[in-house]
Protein backbone atom coordinates (compact mmCIF):
# COMPACT_ATOMS: atom_id res chain seq x y z
CA UNK A 1 0.00 0.00 0.00
CA UNK A 2 1.06 3.55 -0.53
CA UNK A 3 0.31 6.68 1.43
CA UNK A 4 0.96 10.23 1.79
CA UNK A 5 1.28 11.43 5.34
CA UNK A 6 2.51 14.15 8.10
CA UNK A 7 4.74 13.22 10.62
CA UNK A 8 5.29 15.82 13.51
CA UNK A 9 8.09 15.80 15.64
CA UNK A 10 9.45 17.02 18.56
CA UNK A 11 12.96 17.90 19.77
CA UNK A 12 13.32 14.25 21.75
CA UNK A 13 12.39 12.49 18.57
CA UNK A 14 14.46 13.92 15.86
CA UNK A 15 17.65 12.33 17.55
CA UNK A 16 16.40 8.86 15.84
CA UNK A 17 17.10 8.02 12.66
CA UNK A 18 13.57 7.57 11.84
CA UNK A 19 13.79 7.54 7.94
CA UNK A 20 16.62 5.14 8.12
CA UNK A 21 14.75 2.68 10.06
CA UNK A 22 11.60 2.67 8.18
CA UNK A 23 13.61 1.62 5.17
CA UNK A 24 15.93 -0.94 7.08
CA UNK A 25 13.17 -2.52 9.43
CA UNK A 26 9.84 -2.23 7.74
CA UNK A 27 11.47 -2.34 3.69
CA UNK A 28 9.44 1.00 3.33
CA UNK A 29 10.27 3.02 0.21
CA UNK A 30 10.23 6.35 0.97
CA UNK A 31 10.18 9.60 -0.55
CA UNK A 32 10.03 12.92 1.25
CA UNK A 33 8.12 15.43 -0.26
CA UNK A 34 8.69 18.26 2.20
CA UNK A 35 10.36 19.14 5.47
CA UNK A 36 11.02 21.42 7.98
CA UNK A 37 13.24 20.56 11.44
CA UNK A 38 13.95 24.03 12.68
CA UNK A 39 16.95 24.85 15.36
CA UNK A 40 15.32 23.67 18.38
CA UNK A 41 14.50 20.32 16.91
CA UNK A 42 10.85 20.57 16.09
CA UNK A 43 9.13 19.98 12.89
CA UNK A 44 7.42 18.14 10.59
CA UNK A 45 8.11 15.78 7.30
CA UNK A 46 6.10 14.96 4.71
CA UNK A 47 6.33 11.49 2.93
CA UNK A 48 4.92 9.73 0.77
CA UNK A 49 5.67 5.76 2.50
CA UNK A 50 5.12 2.51 0.18
CA UNK A 51 5.27 -1.14 1.38
CA UNK A 52 3.38 -4.26 1.75
CA UNK A 53 0.49 -3.64 3.60
CA UNK A 54 1.61 -5.32 7.38
CA UNK A 55 5.09 -3.80 7.24
CA UNK A 56 3.47 -0.26 5.89
CA UNK A 57 1.26 -0.58 9.22
CA UNK A 58 4.28 -1.78 11.28
CA UNK A 59 6.22 0.78 10.64
CA UNK A 60 3.71 3.30 10.82
CA UNK A 61 3.21 1.98 14.30
CA UNK A 62 6.97 2.36 14.94
CA UNK A 63 6.42 5.80 14.53
CA UNK A 64 3.40 6.58 16.80
CA UNK A 65 5.14 4.78 19.50
CA UNK A 66 8.11 6.74 19.61
CA UNK A 67 5.96 9.88 20.23
CA UNK A 68 5.41 10.99 16.84
CA UNK A 69 2.29 12.50 15.73
CA UNK A 70 1.23 10.84 12.04
CA UNK A 71 -2.04 12.44 10.01
CA UNK A 72 -3.03 11.96 6.40
CA UNK A 73 -1.67 14.55 4.30
CA UNK A 74 -4.09 17.10 3.28
CA UNK A 75 -3.14 18.69 0.04
CA UNK A 76 -5.04 22.14 -1.03
CA UNK A 77 -4.38 23.87 -4.33
CA UNK A 78 -3.12 27.77 -3.58
CA UNK A 79 -3.79 30.26 -6.20
CA UNK A 80 -2.07 33.33 -5.49
CA UNK A 81 -3.69 36.18 -6.52
CA UNK A 82 -1.21 38.46 -6.63
CA UNK A 83 1.04 36.29 -9.15
CA UNK A 84 -2.11 35.92 -11.42
CA UNK A 85 -2.39 38.12 -14.90
CA UNK A 86 -5.68 37.47 -15.14
CA UNK A 87 -5.59 35.64 -18.45
CA UNK A 88 -7.70 33.00 -18.24
CA UNK A 89 -6.44 29.35 -19.43
CA UNK A 90 -6.84 27.78 -16.24
CA UNK A 91 -10.74 28.03 -16.89
CA UNK A 92 -10.06 25.54 -19.50
CA UNK A 93 -8.64 22.39 -17.57
CA UNK A 94 -10.76 23.12 -14.36
CA UNK A 95 -12.97 19.84 -13.98
CA UNK A 96 -15.29 21.56 -11.12
CA UNK A 97 -15.13 25.15 -12.03
CA UNK A 98 -13.62 25.92 -8.72
CA UNK A 99 -11.34 27.75 -11.31
CA UNK A 100 -13.61 30.01 -13.54
CA UNK A 101 -14.08 33.08 -15.62
CA UNK A 102 -16.87 35.91 -15.01
CA UNK A 103 -17.88 35.75 -18.42
CA UNK A 104 -18.68 39.51 -18.09
CA UNK A 105 -15.90 40.91 -16.55
CA UNK A 106 -13.56 38.43 -17.83
CA UNK A 107 -12.15 38.12 -14.23
CA UNK A 108 -10.80 34.64 -12.88
CA UNK A 109 -11.93 33.60 -9.89
CA UNK A 110 -10.86 30.43 -7.41
CA UNK A 111 -13.42 29.04 -5.28
CA UNK A 112 -11.82 26.46 -2.61
CA UNK A 113 -14.58 24.56 -1.58
CA UNK A 114 -15.39 23.31 -4.86
CA UNK A 115 -11.45 22.01 -6.03
CA UNK A 116 -10.39 18.59 -5.45
CA UNK A 117 -7.27 18.87 -5.83
CA UNK A 118 -6.65 17.48 -9.35
CA UNK A 119 -3.55 19.39 -10.27
CA UNK A 120 -4.84 20.03 -13.94
CA UNK A 121 -4.30 23.64 -13.32
CA UNK A 122 -0.78 24.01 -12.00
CA UNK A 123 0.72 23.08 -15.99
CA UNK A 124 -1.37 25.64 -17.51
CA UNK A 125 -0.99 28.56 -15.81
CA UNK A 126 1.99 29.89 -17.22
CA UNK A 127 2.59 32.70 -14.50
CA UNK A 128 3.22 29.57 -12.23
CA UNK A 129 0.22 31.32 -9.84
CA UNK A 130 -1.27 27.81 -8.87
CA UNK A 131 0.53 25.67 -6.37
CA UNK A 132 -0.25 22.38 -4.14
CA UNK A 133 0.09 23.72 -0.86
CA UNK A 134 0.83 20.98 2.06
CA UNK A 135 -1.31 21.49 5.02
CA UNK A 136 0.80 21.63 7.55
CA UNK A 137 -0.12 22.75 11.13
CA UNK A 138 1.28 25.75 12.62
CA UNK A 139 3.55 23.94 15.61
CA UNK A 140 2.88 20.73 18.18
CA UNK B 1 -20.89 69.48 -40.91
CA UNK B 2 -17.79 67.71 -40.91
CA UNK B 3 -15.22 67.43 -37.61
CA UNK B 4 -11.69 67.46 -38.42
CA UNK B 5 -9.38 67.72 -35.52
CA UNK B 6 -6.02 68.29 -35.85
CA UNK B 7 -3.32 66.77 -33.25
CA UNK B 8 -2.36 70.25 -32.16
CA UNK B 9 -6.20 70.68 -30.64
CA UNK B 10 -6.25 67.79 -29.11
CA UNK B 11 -2.75 68.15 -27.14
CA UNK B 12 -3.78 71.86 -26.12
CA UNK B 13 -7.08 70.27 -24.34
CA UNK B 14 -5.31 67.95 -23.16
CA UNK B 15 -2.78 70.21 -21.44
CA UNK B 16 -5.60 72.47 -20.13
CA UNK B 17 -7.13 69.07 -18.90
CA UNK B 18 -10.52 69.04 -21.05
CA UNK B 19 -9.63 66.65 -23.36
CA UNK B 20 -12.71 64.07 -23.73
CA UNK B 21 -11.22 60.90 -23.44
CA UNK B 22 -12.75 57.16 -23.50
CA UNK B 23 -11.69 53.73 -23.58
CA UNK B 24 -12.44 51.54 -26.69
CA UNK B 25 -15.13 49.77 -24.82
CA UNK B 26 -16.83 53.16 -23.39
CA UNK B 27 -16.69 54.79 -26.54
CA UNK B 28 -19.20 51.70 -27.97
CA UNK B 29 -21.79 52.70 -25.33
CA UNK B 30 -20.93 56.97 -24.96
CA UNK B 31 -22.02 56.68 -28.72
CA UNK B 32 -24.95 54.44 -28.72
CA UNK B 33 -26.51 57.25 -25.92
CA UNK B 34 -25.44 60.44 -27.44
CA UNK B 35 -25.37 59.68 -31.57
CA UNK B 36 -22.58 60.21 -34.09
CA UNK B 37 -22.55 63.69 -34.34
CA UNK B 38 -21.83 64.39 -30.97
CA UNK B 39 -19.71 61.65 -30.35
CA UNK B 40 -17.02 62.83 -33.19
CA UNK B 41 -16.83 66.63 -31.85
CA UNK B 42 -16.62 65.43 -28.20
CA UNK B 43 -14.21 63.15 -28.08
CA UNK B 44 -10.37 63.94 -28.54
CA UNK B 45 -9.43 60.14 -27.77
CA UNK B 46 -10.16 56.47 -27.24
CA UNK B 47 -7.96 54.29 -25.65
CA UNK B 48 -6.78 51.01 -26.75
CA UNK B 49 -4.84 47.57 -24.17
CA UNK B 50 -3.55 44.45 -24.67
CA UNK B 51 -2.05 42.49 -22.50
CA UNK B 52 -0.38 38.88 -23.63
CA UNK B 53 2.18 36.64 -23.97
CA UNK B 54 4.38 38.45 -26.93
CA UNK B 55 7.67 36.63 -27.67
CA UNK B 56 9.23 38.52 -29.88
CA UNK B 57 10.09 40.94 -27.42
CA UNK B 58 13.51 41.51 -25.30
CA UNK B 59 15.89 44.67 -23.99
CA UNK B 60 19.00 46.03 -24.95
CA UNK B 61 21.08 46.88 -21.67
CA UNK B 62 24.65 48.56 -21.39
CA UNK B 63 26.69 47.56 -18.10
CA UNK B 64 29.10 49.96 -18.22
CA UNK B 65 32.36 48.88 -17.94
CA UNK B 66 34.81 47.18 -15.95
CA UNK B 67 38.10 47.61 -14.93
CA UNK B 68 40.36 46.63 -16.77
CA UNK B 69 37.76 46.75 -19.18
CA UNK B 70 36.12 44.28 -21.24
CA UNK B 71 34.91 43.38 -25.22
CA UNK B 72 32.06 40.62 -24.07
CA UNK B 73 31.77 37.57 -26.06
CA UNK B 74 29.36 35.74 -24.50
CA UNK B 75 27.05 37.40 -21.77
CA UNK B 76 24.31 35.65 -19.08
CA UNK B 77 21.99 36.77 -17.14
CA UNK B 78 21.00 34.79 -13.83
CA UNK B 79 22.38 31.98 -16.43
CA UNK B 80 20.04 32.78 -19.38
CA UNK B 81 22.26 34.13 -22.33
CA UNK B 82 21.64 37.23 -23.32
CA UNK B 83 23.06 38.25 -27.50
CA UNK B 84 26.55 40.07 -27.18
CA UNK B 85 27.70 40.66 -30.48
CA UNK B 86 27.29 44.28 -30.47
CA UNK B 87 30.12 46.72 -29.10
CA UNK B 88 31.90 46.08 -26.10
CA UNK B 89 29.04 46.04 -22.99
CA UNK B 90 26.04 46.14 -25.11
CA UNK B 91 23.98 43.10 -24.96
CA UNK B 92 20.03 42.20 -25.81
CA UNK B 93 18.32 39.93 -23.94
CA UNK B 94 15.59 38.09 -25.53
CA UNK B 95 12.18 37.13 -23.79
CA UNK B 96 12.29 33.57 -25.16
CA UNK B 97 15.34 33.02 -24.72
CA UNK B 98 16.21 29.48 -21.83
CA UNK B 99 19.28 29.17 -19.51
CA UNK B 100 21.88 26.82 -21.15
CA UNK B 101 21.39 24.17 -19.01
CA UNK B 102 17.49 23.95 -19.37
CA UNK B 103 16.03 20.31 -19.50
CA UNK B 104 14.21 21.89 -22.12
CA UNK B 105 11.75 19.26 -23.56
CA UNK B 106 14.16 16.05 -23.28
CA UNK B 107 11.76 15.26 -20.62
CA UNK B 108 8.32 16.01 -21.84
CA UNK B 109 6.72 18.36 -21.16
CA UNK B 110 9.40 20.63 -20.22
CA UNK B 111 8.64 23.12 -17.16
CA UNK B 112 10.49 26.01 -19.03
CA UNK B 113 10.06 27.66 -15.43
CA UNK B 114 12.82 30.58 -16.20
CA UNK B 115 13.97 32.48 -18.92
CA UNK B 116 14.74 35.61 -20.51
CA UNK B 117 10.81 37.33 -20.22
CA UNK B 118 11.71 36.50 -15.96
CA UNK B 119 14.97 38.20 -16.01
CA UNK B 120 13.11 41.47 -17.60
CA UNK B 121 10.84 40.93 -15.10
CA UNK B 122 13.25 40.99 -12.01
CA UNK B 123 15.16 43.57 -13.75
CA UNK B 124 12.27 45.97 -13.83
CA UNK B 125 11.49 44.99 -10.39
CA UNK B 126 14.64 46.30 -9.28
CA UNK B 127 15.94 42.52 -8.11
CA UNK B 128 19.45 41.53 -8.01
CA UNK B 129 20.59 39.56 -11.12
CA UNK B 130 23.60 37.87 -11.78
CA UNK B 131 25.96 39.40 -14.68
CA UNK B 132 28.62 36.43 -15.89
CA UNK B 133 30.46 37.63 -19.34
CA UNK B 134 33.28 36.08 -20.70
CA UNK B 135 35.87 37.53 -23.43
CA UNK B 136 39.06 36.96 -25.64
CA UNK B 137 41.19 39.80 -24.41
CA UNK B 138 42.22 42.58 -26.78
CA UNK B 139 44.80 45.13 -25.96
CA UNK B 140 41.98 48.01 -25.71
CA UNK B 141 39.50 45.25 -23.68
CA UNK B 142 42.03 43.14 -21.64
CA UNK B 143 39.51 41.58 -19.25
CA UNK B 144 38.52 37.76 -20.28
CA UNK B 145 35.97 37.44 -17.11
CA UNK B 146 33.41 38.96 -15.22
CA UNK B 147 30.76 37.15 -12.57
CA UNK B 148 29.47 40.29 -10.45
CA UNK B 149 25.64 41.33 -9.00
CA UNK B 150 23.56 44.04 -11.00
CA UNK B 151 20.61 45.62 -10.60
CA UNK B 152 18.88 47.95 -12.97
CA UNK B 153 20.19 50.98 -11.40
CA UNK B 154 23.70 49.92 -11.80
CA UNK B 155 22.80 50.00 -15.74
CA UNK B 156 23.91 53.04 -17.81
CA UNK B 157 20.78 52.28 -20.08
CA UNK B 158 18.08 49.63 -20.03
CA UNK B 159 15.09 49.81 -23.18
CA UNK B 160 12.75 47.49 -24.84
CA UNK B 161 13.23 46.89 -27.94
CA UNK B 162 10.38 44.40 -29.19
CA UNK B 163 10.34 43.53 -32.71
CA UNK B 164 7.11 41.94 -32.50
CA UNK B 165 4.31 43.07 -30.91
CA UNK B 166 0.39 43.88 -30.62
CA UNK B 167 -0.57 41.76 -33.21
CA UNK B 168 -3.66 42.73 -35.10
CA UNK B 169 -6.06 39.74 -34.56
CA UNK B 170 -4.37 36.23 -34.14
CA UNK B 171 -5.58 32.21 -34.52
CA UNK B 172 -8.48 30.56 -32.00
CA UNK B 173 -6.14 26.79 -31.67
CA UNK B 174 -7.85 23.68 -31.48
CA UNK B 175 -6.19 20.12 -31.20
CA UNK B 176 -7.80 17.80 -33.67
CA UNK B 177 -5.46 15.13 -33.07
CA UNK B 178 -5.68 12.62 -30.30
CA UNK B 179 -2.48 13.35 -28.33
CA UNK B 180 -3.05 16.50 -25.59
CA UNK B 181 -0.70 18.84 -27.44
CA UNK B 182 1.82 21.43 -25.55
CA UNK B 183 1.73 24.95 -27.93
CA UNK B 184 2.79 28.37 -27.45
CA UNK B 185 -1.30 29.15 -27.30
CA UNK B 186 -1.38 26.77 -24.34
CA UNK B 187 -2.40 23.17 -23.96
CA UNK B 188 -4.75 21.83 -26.32
CA UNK B 189 -6.87 18.63 -25.03
CA UNK B 190 -7.38 16.17 -28.16
CA UNK B 191 -10.42 15.98 -30.30
CA UNK B 192 -11.39 19.41 -30.05
CA UNK B 193 -11.10 19.55 -26.05
CA UNK B 194 -10.54 23.39 -25.73
CA UNK B 195 -10.16 26.17 -27.59
CA UNK B 196 -7.52 28.93 -26.93
CA UNK B 197 -7.52 32.49 -28.42
CA UNK B 198 -5.30 35.45 -27.97
CA UNK B 199 -5.93 39.36 -28.39
CA UNK B 200 -8.32 41.53 -26.34
CA UNK B 201 -10.70 41.66 -29.32
CA UNK B 202 -12.47 45.04 -28.87
CA UNK B 203 -9.82 46.85 -27.11
CA UNK B 204 -7.35 45.97 -28.51
CA UNK B 205 -5.26 48.86 -30.78
CA UNK B 206 -4.94 47.81 -34.15
CA UNK B 207 -7.97 46.17 -34.14
CA UNK B 208 -9.41 49.93 -33.41
CA UNK B 209 -7.53 51.26 -36.11
CA UNK B 210 -7.47 48.71 -38.54
CA UNK B 211 -5.65 50.74 -41.65
CA UNK B 212 -3.13 52.35 -39.33
CA UNK B 213 -4.32 55.76 -39.61
CA UNK B 214 -3.41 57.13 -36.65
CA UNK B 215 -0.84 54.72 -35.10
CA UNK B 216 2.16 54.51 -37.26
CA UNK B 217 6.13 55.63 -36.58
CA UNK B 218 6.66 57.51 -33.41
CA UNK B 219 3.44 57.57 -32.40
CA UNK B 220 3.45 57.37 -28.23
CA UNK B 221 2.28 54.60 -26.29
CA UNK B 222 1.70 52.70 -22.89
CA UNK B 223 4.62 50.11 -22.69
CA UNK B 224 5.56 48.09 -20.07
CA UNK B 225 3.64 50.54 -17.41
CA UNK B 226 5.88 53.81 -18.58
CA UNK B 227 6.14 55.40 -22.14
CA UNK B 228 7.39 53.79 -25.43
CA UNK B 229 6.86 54.34 -28.92
CA UNK B 230 6.39 52.74 -32.24
CA UNK B 231 9.22 52.19 -33.56
CA UNK B 232 8.44 50.69 -37.32
CA UNK B 233 6.20 47.90 -37.90
CA UNK B 234 6.44 44.65 -36.62
CA UNK B 235 8.32 41.66 -37.79
CA UNK B 236 5.71 39.29 -39.80
CA UNK B 237 3.53 43.00 -40.37
CA UNK B 238 1.52 41.51 -43.15
CA UNK B 239 -1.68 44.34 -43.59
CA UNK B 240 -2.82 43.04 -47.15
CA UNK B 241 -4.83 39.68 -45.63
CA UNK B 242 -8.87 39.05 -46.08
CA UNK B 243 -10.67 41.90 -44.03
CA UNK B 244 -14.44 42.00 -43.16
CA UNK B 245 -16.26 45.42 -44.48
CA UNK B 246 -15.30 47.28 -41.10
CA UNK B 247 -11.76 46.95 -42.14
CA UNK B 248 -10.92 44.51 -39.64
CA UNK B 249 -8.78 41.76 -40.45
CA UNK B 250 -10.30 38.21 -39.95
CA UNK B 251 -6.63 36.72 -40.11
CA UNK B 252 -3.09 37.84 -38.25
CA UNK B 253 -2.37 41.05 -39.99
CA UNK B 254 -0.01 44.17 -38.60
CA UNK B 255 2.29 43.68 -36.21
CA UNK B 256 4.36 46.98 -34.30
CA UNK B 257 8.05 47.14 -33.09
CA UNK B 258 8.19 49.28 -30.02
CA UNK B 259 10.59 50.65 -27.74
CA UNK B 260 10.45 52.24 -24.11
CA UNK B 261 12.90 52.88 -21.71
CA UNK B 262 13.00 49.80 -19.05
CA UNK B 263 14.15 52.00 -16.26
CA UNK B 264 10.51 53.59 -15.82
CA UNK B 265 8.41 50.55 -16.62
CA UNK B 266 6.83 48.47 -13.87
CA UNK B 267 6.76 44.74 -13.08
CA UNK B 268 2.87 44.47 -13.32
CA UNK B 269 3.03 44.98 -17.16
CA UNK B 270 6.22 42.72 -18.23
CA UNK B 271 5.56 39.59 -16.68
CA UNK B 272 7.93 36.33 -17.36
CA UNK B 273 5.99 33.42 -18.74
CA UNK B 274 6.38 29.57 -18.89
CA UNK B 275 4.56 27.83 -21.25
CA UNK B 276 4.76 23.38 -20.40
CA UNK B 277 6.15 21.72 -23.29
CA UNK B 278 7.14 24.99 -25.68
CA UNK B 279 9.35 27.37 -23.56
CA UNK B 280 9.35 30.58 -21.84
CA UNK B 281 8.33 34.32 -22.50
CA UNK B 282 6.65 37.11 -21.57
CA UNK B 283 4.15 39.36 -21.09
CA UNK B 284 3.40 42.68 -22.34
CA UNK B 285 0.95 45.25 -21.73
CA UNK B 286 0.60 47.99 -24.24
CA UNK B 287 -1.93 50.85 -24.54
CA UNK B 288 -2.18 52.88 -27.57
CA UNK B 289 -4.28 56.15 -27.61
CA UNK B 290 -6.58 56.83 -30.75
CA UNK B 291 -7.19 60.72 -31.79
CA UNK B 292 -10.74 61.46 -32.55
CA UNK B 293 -9.55 63.06 -35.89
CA UNK B 294 -13.27 62.74 -37.81
CA UNK B 295 -15.98 60.85 -38.31
CA UNK B 296 -13.99 57.83 -40.12
CA UNK B 297 -11.45 57.84 -37.05
CA UNK B 298 -14.47 57.07 -34.42
CA UNK B 299 -15.99 54.50 -37.04
CA UNK B 300 -13.20 52.09 -36.62
CA UNK B 301 -13.21 52.65 -32.64
CA UNK B 302 -16.89 51.40 -32.35
CA UNK B 303 -15.50 48.05 -33.64
CA UNK B 304 -17.35 45.28 -31.44
CA UNK B 305 -16.51 42.05 -30.60
CA UNK B 306 -19.29 40.48 -32.52
CA UNK B 307 -17.88 42.30 -35.40
CA UNK B 308 -14.08 40.96 -35.26
CA UNK B 309 -13.83 37.39 -36.67
CA UNK B 310 -10.56 34.92 -36.20
CA UNK B 311 -9.74 31.67 -37.86
CA UNK B 312 -10.27 28.54 -35.99
CA UNK B 313 -5.99 26.59 -36.43
CA UNK B 314 -5.63 23.27 -35.58
CA UNK B 315 -2.28 22.85 -34.08
CA UNK B 316 -1.92 19.47 -34.42
CA UNK B 317 -1.58 19.45 -38.00
CA UNK B 318 -2.60 22.58 -39.59
CA UNK B 319 -0.45 24.86 -38.04
CA UNK B 320 2.44 23.10 -37.78
CA UNK B 321 2.61 21.70 -41.22
CA UNK B 322 1.18 24.40 -42.91
CA UNK B 323 -1.75 22.11 -43.71
CA UNK B 324 -4.61 24.27 -45.13
CA UNK B 325 -7.82 22.71 -43.05
CA UNK B 326 -10.97 24.93 -42.62
CA UNK B 327 -13.02 25.09 -39.45
CA UNK B 328 -14.24 28.67 -40.36
CA UNK B 329 -14.42 31.21 -38.30
CA UNK B 330 -15.06 32.86 -34.97
CA UNK B 331 -16.31 35.67 -33.42
CA UNK B 332 -15.04 37.21 -30.12
CA UNK B 333 -18.14 37.27 -28.65
CA UNK B 334 -18.27 34.01 -29.18
CA UNK B 335 -15.08 33.47 -27.80
CA UNK B 336 -15.57 35.50 -24.60
CA UNK B 337 -19.05 33.24 -24.46
CA UNK B 338 -17.21 30.34 -23.14
CA UNK B 339 -18.29 28.03 -26.00
CA UNK B 340 -17.92 28.03 -29.69
CA UNK B 341 -19.16 25.17 -31.84
CA UNK B 342 -16.56 23.39 -34.60
CA UNK B 343 -17.69 20.65 -36.91
CA UNK B 344 -21.16 20.46 -34.83
CA UNK B 345 -19.25 19.90 -31.43
CA UNK B 346 -19.71 22.47 -28.33
CA UNK B 347 -16.02 23.61 -27.53
CA UNK B 348 -14.79 25.03 -24.62
CA UNK B 349 -12.94 28.83 -25.23
CA UNK B 350 -10.35 30.43 -22.89
CA UNK B 351 -7.75 33.27 -23.87
CA UNK B 352 -3.88 33.35 -23.37
CA UNK B 353 -4.37 37.97 -23.56
CA UNK B 354 -5.75 38.84 -20.05
CA UNK B 355 -9.05 40.99 -21.32
CA UNK B 356 -8.85 42.60 -17.43
CA UNK B 357 -5.61 43.94 -17.86
CA UNK B 358 -6.07 45.16 -21.34
CA UNK B 359 -9.20 47.21 -19.59
CA UNK B 360 -6.85 48.23 -16.90
CA UNK B 361 -4.23 49.55 -19.32
CA UNK B 362 -7.05 51.60 -21.87
CA UNK B 363 -7.79 53.14 -18.13
CA UNK B 364 -4.76 54.12 -17.10
CA UNK B 365 -4.09 55.61 -20.44
CA UNK B 366 -7.19 57.60 -19.77
CA UNK B 367 -6.47 58.34 -16.49
CA UNK B 368 -2.89 59.23 -17.62
CA UNK B 369 -4.16 61.63 -20.89
CA UNK B 370 -7.00 63.18 -18.39
CA UNK B 371 -4.54 64.34 -16.23
CA UNK B 372 -2.15 66.10 -18.89
CA UNK B 373 0.87 63.62 -17.91
CA UNK B 374 0.46 62.07 -21.88
CA UNK B 375 -0.05 64.13 -25.02
CA UNK B 376 -0.45 62.40 -28.48
CA UNK B 377 2.66 62.25 -31.07
CA UNK B 378 1.48 62.50 -34.74
CA UNK B 379 3.42 59.39 -36.67
CA UNK B 380 6.33 60.82 -38.14
CA UNK B 381 5.52 58.22 -41.45
CA UNK B 382 2.84 55.53 -41.47
CA UNK B 383 3.26 51.83 -41.62
CA UNK B 384 2.18 49.52 -44.74
CA UNK B 385 -1.28 49.66 -45.08
CA UNK B 386 -3.94 47.04 -46.54
CA UNK B 387 -3.17 48.86 -50.33
CA UNK B 388 0.60 47.24 -49.62
CA UNK B 389 1.75 44.40 -51.78
CA UNK B 390 3.40 42.30 -48.78
CA UNK B 391 4.28 38.87 -49.99
CA UNK B 392 4.46 36.82 -46.73
CA UNK B 393 7.63 34.49 -47.30
CA UNK B 394 9.02 31.49 -46.39
CA UNK B 395 12.73 29.88 -45.60
CA UNK B 396 13.43 28.93 -49.37
CA UNK B 397 14.81 25.23 -49.45
CA UNK B 398 17.99 25.19 -51.50
CA UNK B 399 21.15 22.82 -51.53
CA UNK B 400 23.97 24.79 -50.34
CA UNK B 401 26.77 24.24 -53.17
CA UNK B 402 30.75 23.58 -52.34
CA UNK B 403 31.48 27.05 -51.59
CA UNK B 404 28.90 27.64 -48.89
CA UNK B 405 29.90 23.99 -47.48
CA UNK B 406 32.44 26.10 -44.53
CA UNK B 407 29.25 27.43 -43.63
CA UNK B 408 29.54 30.88 -45.28
CA UNK B 409 30.67 32.34 -48.77
CA UNK B 410 34.36 33.08 -48.69
CA UNK B 411 34.90 35.91 -50.28
CA UNK B 412 38.26 36.26 -53.51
Amino acid sequence: MKNRVVCYFSAIQTEQPVVYRLIKNYDLIINILKADINPQKEGYLVVEMEGEKDKYEGGIAFLKNLGIIVEPLSETVLWQEDICIQCGACASFCPTESLSIDRDSMLVSFENSKCVVCGMCLDCCPTRAIKLHFEVKEAV
Amino acid sequence: MTVEKTYEEINARIKRGEAVVVTAEEVIDYVAENGYEKAVQEIDVVTTGTFGPMCSSGAFLNFGHSRPRIKMKKVWLNGVEAYGGLAAVDAYIGAAQLPDFDPENKVFPGRFTYGGGHVIHDLVAGKEIRLEAIAYGTDCYPNKKVDTIITIDDLNEAYIFNPRNAYQNYNCAVNLGDRILYTYMGILKPRLGNASYSTSGQLSPLLNDPYYKTIGIGTRIFLGGGTGYVAWNGTQHHPNVLRGENGVPQVPAGTLAVIGDLKQMTPDWLVGLSFIGYGATMAVGIGIPIPILNEEILRYTLVKDEDIFCPIVDYNEGYPYSKPIDLGFANFKELKSGRIKINDKEVITTPQSSYPRARKIATILKEWIQRGEFELSRPVAMLPSADANIEFKSIPERSPSEIFLNGRNRRG
